[in-house]
């Protein structure tokens, strides 16, 4: 597997959350993505680069188009310097939220995409890592 | 202040979503549909999201939101113009948007609201 090119951007405030589903509907374009896992892609970005601005107090997302044999795909991290989820698995619960919004966000980003990693402790920040293949 | 249009026709108010929205856009959309429902005695309202390419958790719930606070208002809404692919990763993510009436086009949206107020 090799990386084609790979990027960064802020996702400080909540108009990032707009900039960073544009980065992503550009990406997964460039990708080859079919346009029902484009439009995946870009909902489960959207919603954990609103959960970093949030719940994190802001982060980054990077971005890594990837190239394995004949398959590409794209990966997206986001990553914050927040406080950390302290029970990952309560926080992976459908419906569980520790805000205002539906517990949707985590769960519903899981379920869209093909890779999914989250890493998280309390104090250490928060990291989602998501990827998806055409 | 940056804002979505909301256009009266007759006892209808029409919505077209043709930006993608940030969060507080998305609250502001709300907020002044309900004065608008509230100053007009508005008894419809047609949400155009055939534009949108992507519906999140936090739009779909203020469709959801849009829409509960309307029938408690007297009005009826309707969500007309959803794109396949915003349909399948809707569901997909959980968000199956219950309670919430939805037509393909502003037409068929039209005329359902026309019927059901018709039958109240």
């Amino acid at each position: 597997m090799s990386t084609l090119r790979q990027g960064s951007q802020a996702v400080a405030i909540e108009q990032d959350v707009v900039l960073a589903r544009q980065t992503a509907r550009k990406l997964s374009i460039e990708c080859g993505l079919r346009l029902v896992d484009q439009t995946k892609l870009i909902t489960a970005a959207s919603e954990l680069a609103r959960n970093a601005v949030i719940y994190g107090g802001g982060g980054h997302m990077d971005w890594e188009l990837l190239e394995d044999g004949a398959r590409r795909g794209l990966r997206l991290i986001f990553r914050d310097d927040g406080p950390g989820i302290p029970d990952v698995k309560l926080a992976m619960t459908d419906g569980w939220t520790s805000g205002g919004g539906l517990g949707l966000g985590l769960t519903g980003a899981r379920r869209l995409v093909d890779e999914f990693s989250l890493e998280s402790a309390p104090g250490a920040g928060t990291r989602v890592t998501i990827c998806k293949w055409t | 202040m940056e804002r979505i249009p909301i256009l009266r026709m007759g006892e209808f108010l029409l919505v077209t979503i043709q930006v993608d929205m940030h969060d507080q856009l998305a609250m502001t959309l709300q907020d002044d549909l309900s004065e608008r429902i509230s100053g007009t005695g508005a008894r419809g309202v047609l949400i155009d999201i055939s534009a949108l390419d992507i519906v999140d958790s936090f739009i779909g719930r203020m469709i959801a939101t849009i829409s509960g606070l309307s029938k408690i208002m007297d009005a009826e809404t309707v969500v007309v113009g959803m794109q396949p692919a915003v349909a399948i990763t809707l569901v997909e993510l959980g968000l199956t948007l219950p309670g919430v009436i939805t037509a393909l086009d502003v037409e068929r949206g039209m005329r359902l609201l026309r019927d059901r107020l018709q039958s109240r």
